[in-house]
């Protein structure tokens, strides 16, 4: 240990510049939790949404699914969960695939998958509102 | 990249992982969330299909529903139902975590107790609601 009366004890890999090795910084871990706290509220109105239309006929689920209260709770759940589970996907990828190539190819997939289902979901909300 | 086989690498002995630990309720519950989440990820493309099915006609919607009925479909959902609500819980607990607070030795295992308990018992209300919903059990 250095013996100076006012060493610095911390190592020049403590000094991160910037955002850190992820160039991002904590963009990441916040995002996940902003997304969380959104999906609390919106995964219950959402659970009540689906539990009310069980048995309902298609005519029933298109009205109600299609007027605007529901259409825009929907469209923020939809959003918010694909946004989190983006995220989440990619920490479980993080974590487990440890080949370069392999890893970049299944974050890839992660993000094509969460886009493609979120622009899904979306454009189905949207052709029950407007009626195209 | 590390090459192991580099002379310029020693094996340093490495950390502690799962298999050495006894197994803990919180770590558990930790394992699970991550599993629920991940079921949720594919669990997500239900949903879809039925706002896709709605969106696309009263043929297409008997389906979703024809599906719902089956049991395969009836167990996909309810695993479905149990993985959100227990997603959600415990991801309430991660907020709770993450603001400082609960992590005392009583504290957290009450709060893993109560997320594996509250997931199934809400999960089971929801299901006799939505059975009720239907008309009573068929």
């Amino acid at each position: 240990m250095n013996d100076e009366p006012h060493a610095n004890l911390r190592t020049p890999l403590a000094r991160v510049r910037h955002l850190g090795a992820a160039h991002s910084g904590t963009r990441h871990f916040w995002h996940q939790r902003l997304t969380s706290v959104a999906l609390v509220p919106l995964s219950l109105i959402v659970i009540f949404l689906v539990v009310s239309l069980l048995g309902r006929n298609h005519a029933a689920v298109v009205q109600i699914l299609g007027s605007s209260p529901v259409a825009i709770v929907i469209l923020l759940f939809i959003a918010a969960s694909v946004y989190h589970m983006w995220l989440g996907m990619q920490v479980i990828i993080e974590d487990y695939v440890h080949d370069e190539l392999i890893k970049i190819v299944t974050l890839m997939a992660n993000t094509f998958f969460s886009v493609a289902v979120g622009i899904t979901g979306i454009f189905a909300i949207l052709k029950l509102s407007f009626g195209l | 990249m590390t090459d192991v086989d580099s002379p310029r690498v020693k094996h340093r002995p490495l950390s502690p992982h799962l298999q050495i630990y006894q197994p803990m309720l919180t770590m558990m519950m930790s394992i699970v969330h991550r599993i629920t989440g991940g079921a949720l990820y594919f669990g997500v493309l239900l949903l879809v299909w039925w706002l896709i099915a709605a969106a696309a006609g009263p043929n297409a919607y008997a389906d979703v529903q024809w599906f719902m009925q089956t049991l395969v479909g009836r167990l996909i959902l309810f695993g479905y139902t149990w993985a959100l609500i227990h997603h959600m819980l415990g991801g309430i607990r991660h907020l709770i975590w993450d603001a400082g607070y609960g992590f005392g030795p009583a504290e957290r295992e009450w709060l893993t107790v109560a997320t594996l308990v509250g997931s199934v018992g809400i999960t089971i209300v929801l299901w006799i609601v939505g059975y009720l919903m239907m008309g009573g059990i068929r």
